[in-house]
């Protein structure tokens, strides 16, 4: 399983596209950061220059990287496009927060479809995102854009605690959007701000294709709520999806239609795995060809 | 390696099964989910939820159903069929979502399974006559077959010189995975068997079992001789596995869900069947005028079932009748019915009351389940009239098991007209009788216990028709909408007018039949050839529901609420036709 070399048949559009491999407030000056991306070891070094240098041991050579929002990003290829634009993180009455890398053992697809799911909110984030018995997923929308991106709309849950400022419970609307196979990000109404959203990204780092690590980065709106407790809350959250996550079989996603059973609650994750399929995105998943 | 897949190993001991939990086994690879239900039935199950395959070992034990952590989806005791998604409360789920279940067999202290062993757990002579008593389980990591040559060096003292020095070991049988020691020092002697379960390739449990239990004065000492003294055994044998190659680990073989449940599952198709056999197994009179009947399954096991299922009982005169299961969450060993005698009955409620007898064998249909149970109420009040109360007891003993808000609001004439006393006793304070009332003071009452509606509270009825409207019409005159008031007829009192002659076409069929004045669509569907379920055909119980896509229906059942039938998308073809000269069904 782990013994595939990663440059034979890696998937071009993930080699050649951006990951973030650490957030930056979590690296020191001048002491090196191991991490892995495909199963390829990375030593990347932050100079007091405030130059970065990402590195291969196996090769010597250096990869692309870049610092953007917070991250540090590398590619393994040559990209041939940027980052993905966040336009949320030039508003000036947001907070932009890292909020803090936290490492699972289980494919990085799997988190990306955790992510998308709202009906686990009731059983996973008990008193926060969901509670019984307020467990219907009501009907939603789901459609793969013009730009080839994956959006789900109209989504609506009942949520006790939407958010660290939420004052007693509401129907929440949601809306999610998977950019690229590893990224997806999700808007919900503020609890002060009703006609506007917070967002959430959600960069997910493929360590190998069965340990990933989930980089959110939350555009929140200022508006009564500070920094820590965003970050707070979101770790929160995490924290508790990841014993679920570390007990899913198997590790990968399966792509066979037929290995798991999907529900109409589950129209996005039916669709991501359709989106990943004619990607032919394999790194990570099961394929239906077994 | 094909030979061990056919026979039976021990996965746990009876003590890894204290009450509600659910205990995390593997055999050959293959992970367990194992549990033992509150009727005392141990559950080996694969260890995956067939939603997103998380493991099951993680979810809750209720007693009566097993429910996994991610989404809350509940599968049933024995059976593994899955009994509610709380993400779609208003739906039943699809019979065929059922989890693989593998079988058990508790003996010796221990509880044995295997992938498709061979005929029954063999016998093991040694254990038979004595008091078995199973040692703490040494998990060894290393091959199974490596542990059972050791094992043979094992070495210990009988139970009644646990401190001596001197036994003789002799071992009587050898085999694989599988060995029989006995240790005989002076006078005293104790047999050890002890049991090689491969785990994974390079993984293994040993299960010892003495075949007779330690005096209580000696079992702590005995004990921790056999923990210490296989523990030793343990290190020498890791550190020999540790100088072999590592093998491969197993790769056991995860079974693909039905094509049917791949994409959303749909309603199957089935006509009236009745594929089931069972046996009365008791018949009593629960009430005045209204007979218990306890089906038990001749063969297999009974399918699962959900709160407010009702089956189709075939009589011996021919006649086919639907009736509810009471049974409560995990009751998967039977189904109960209550069956009330009509005074002018057809022939139905007369032929089970007088000429079914226990001991005789009925043909039954799987259960269906047209009246599906919302678990996400606030609250939920239950108002049952008569026989009426048989689905609302099922219904009942679900939220009750779970803690959930509600009260059942029993009509009745007297109490001794009540059915099910020992079950309702059970219940406790959510059971509220109202007896011997007239029509008009149960409109009181009626009005008295639906005046405070809540969003998110829900309504289930069922009982005579008149009792039923009544209750239908004061709910909504009280601000109940029509998608929180839930209700079963026993019959269709209406008369049914089948005069009307109309053409239906069959979209996914591509065929325009006529119906002419007499006949029901169902019939004419059935002449053709299509199949579809039905169950009452008189439209009262739902079974032949059928999505319509165009035309203008002439409604003439009761199954349908009125926002439903002014919907115009839906029809029972079962009795309902045309007001229109044409109508498309999605069939």
């Amino acid at each position: 399983m782990t013994a595939r070399r990663v440059n034979d048949w890696l998937e071009q559009e993930l080699l050649d596209d951006w990951h973030v491999i650490a957030d930056l407030e979590s690296m020191e000056v001048g002491i090196d950061r191991r991490t892995k991306l495909f199963g390829v070891d990375l030593v990347a070094t932050v100079f007091a220059t405030s130059e970065i240098r990402v590195e291969r041991p196996d090769t010597g050579r250096s990869v692309a990287s870049q610092k953007k929002y917070g991250f540090l990003w590398a590619s393994l290829g040559s990209p041939d496009r940027d980052v993905v634009e966040i336009s949320e993180a030039r508003e000036v009455d947001r907070h932009l927060v890292t909020g803090g890398s936290i490492a699972v053992n289980v494919s990085g697809l799997r988190l990306v479809e955790n992510f998308l799911d709202m009906g686990h909110f009731p059983f996973i984030h008990t008193d926060y995102l969901g509670v019984e018995p307020h467990t219907e997923v009501p009907p939603y929308s789901v459609e793969i854009s013009s730009d080839d991106e994956l959006w789900t709309r109209d989504c609506r849950f009942f949520q006790p605690v939407a958010s660290p400022t939420a004052k007693g419970g509401f129907m929440v609307d949601y809306v999610y959007r998977v950019i690229r196979p590893y990224t997806v990000s999700l808007y919900k109404s503020n609890p002060n701000q009703q006609e506007r959203m917070d967002s959430i990204y959600l960069f997910v780092q493929p360590v190998d294709e069965e340990n990933c690590v989930a980089h959110p980065y939350l555009c929140y709106l200022k508006d009564g709520i500070d920094e820590a407790t965003v970050r707070w809350f979101m770790q929160l959250i995490f924290a508790q999806d990841k014993p679920i996550l570390e007990n899913q079989f198997p590790k990968r996603l399966p792509l066979d239609p037929r290995a798991e059973t999907p529900i109409r609650a589950d129209a996005s994750s039916v669709f991501y795995r359709r989106w990943l399929r004619s990607h032919k995105i394999n790194y990570g998943a099961i394929t239906a060809a077994g | 390696m094909e030979t061990q897949h056919r026979k039976w190993h021990p996965i746990a001991a009876s003590s890894d099964l204290p009450l509600r939990h659910t205990f995390h086994g593997q055999l050959l690879g293959r992970e367990f989910a194992v549990w033992r239900a509150d009727d005392g039935y141990v559950n080996v199950w694969e260890n995956r939820c067939l939603h997103r395959g998380v493991r099951l070992s993680i979810g809750i034990n209720d007693g009566a159903e097993l429910k996994c952590q991610y989404h809350g989806w509940r599968y049933a005791n024995r059976t593994a069929g899955c009994t509610y998604i709380p993400a779609h409360p208003a739906d039943a789920p699809a019979r065929t979502i059922c989890n693989r279940t593998y079988p058990a067999v508790e003996r010796y202290g221990l509880v044995w399974s295997g992938e498709t062993p061979d005929g029954e757990l063999p016998e093991i002579s040694e254990l038979e006559a004595g008091s078995p008593c199973a040692l703490r389980a040494i998990p060894v990591n290393a091959p199974a077959d490596l542990v059972t040559k050791r094992l043979a060096e094992y070495r210990f003292q009988p139970n009644a010189k646990i401190d001596g020095q001197g036994a003789e070991i002799t071992v009587e049988t050898a085999q694989d995975g599988h060995l029989s020691l006995s240790s005989v020092d002076g006078e005293v002697s104790t047999k050890l068997l002890l049991f090689v379960q491969p785990v994974d390739s390079n993984r293994t449990v040993v299960r010892g079992v003495l075949s007779d239990r330690p005096k209580q004065e000696d079992e702590l000492r005995v004990f921790l001789h056999h923990s210490r003294r296989l523990s030793s055994l343990r290190d020498l044998i890791e550190a020999e596995a540790a100088g072999l190659p590592v093998p491969e680990p197993m790769q056991p073989v995860i079974h693909r869900v039905s094509e049917e449940l791949a994409s959303m599952p749909e309603q199957t198709l089935s006509g009236r069947t009745a594929p089931l056999r069972v046996e009365v197994s008791r018949k009593w009179e629960t009430a005045a005028g209204i007979a218990g009947l306890k089906l038990v399954p001749v063969g297999e096991q009974l399918p699962t079932f959900q709160p407010g299922a009702h089956i189709d009982v075939h009589m011996p005169n021919g006649l086919v009748r639907q009736y509810s299961l009471t049974n409560g969450p995990g009751e998967t060993r039977h189904y109960t019915i209550g069956v009330k005698l009509e005074p002018d009955s057809r022939g139905g409620s007369q032929c089970m009351h007088r000429e079914v007898r226990e001991g005789d064998v009925l043909a039954i249909s799987e259960p269906r389940n047209n009246f599906p149970l919302r678990r996400d109420a606030v609250k939920t009040l239950f108002v049952a009239g008569g026989i009426g109360i048989t689905p609302l007891l099922s219904m009942a003993r679900a939220l009750h098991h779970s803690d959930l808000p509600h009260e059942l609001h029993y009509f009745s004439q007297s109490e001794k007209h009540m059915a099910f006393p020992e079950v309702l006793e059970r219940l406790g304070s959510g059971v509220v009788p109202h007896l011997g009332l007239d029509p008009a003071e149960t409109g009181k009452q009626l009005k008295a216990i639906l005046s405070r509606y809540q969003p998110a509270m829900h309504l289930y009825v069922c009982g005579p028709g008149p009792m039923l409207e009544a209750t239908r019409k004061i709910a909504a005159d009280h601000g109940w909408p029509d998608n929180s008031i839930h209700f079963e007829y026993f019959k269709n009192t209406n008369e049914v007018d089948d005069s009307s002659s109309f053409e239906i076409d069959l979209a996914r069929s591509v065929m325009t039949l006529q119906v002419p004045a007499g006949k029901t669509i169902l019939a004419v569907l059935r002449e053709n050839g299509v199949d579809v379920p039905s169950s009452c055909e008189q439209g009262a119980c739902g079974t032949c529901l059928t999505t319509l896509l165009e035309g203008e229906p002439d409604h003439q059942d009761v199954y349908l609420n009125e926002s439903e039938k002014s919907s115009g998308n839906c029809i029972m073809t079962c009795v309902s036709r045309a007001k229109s000269g044409r109508l498309v069904l999605d069939i």
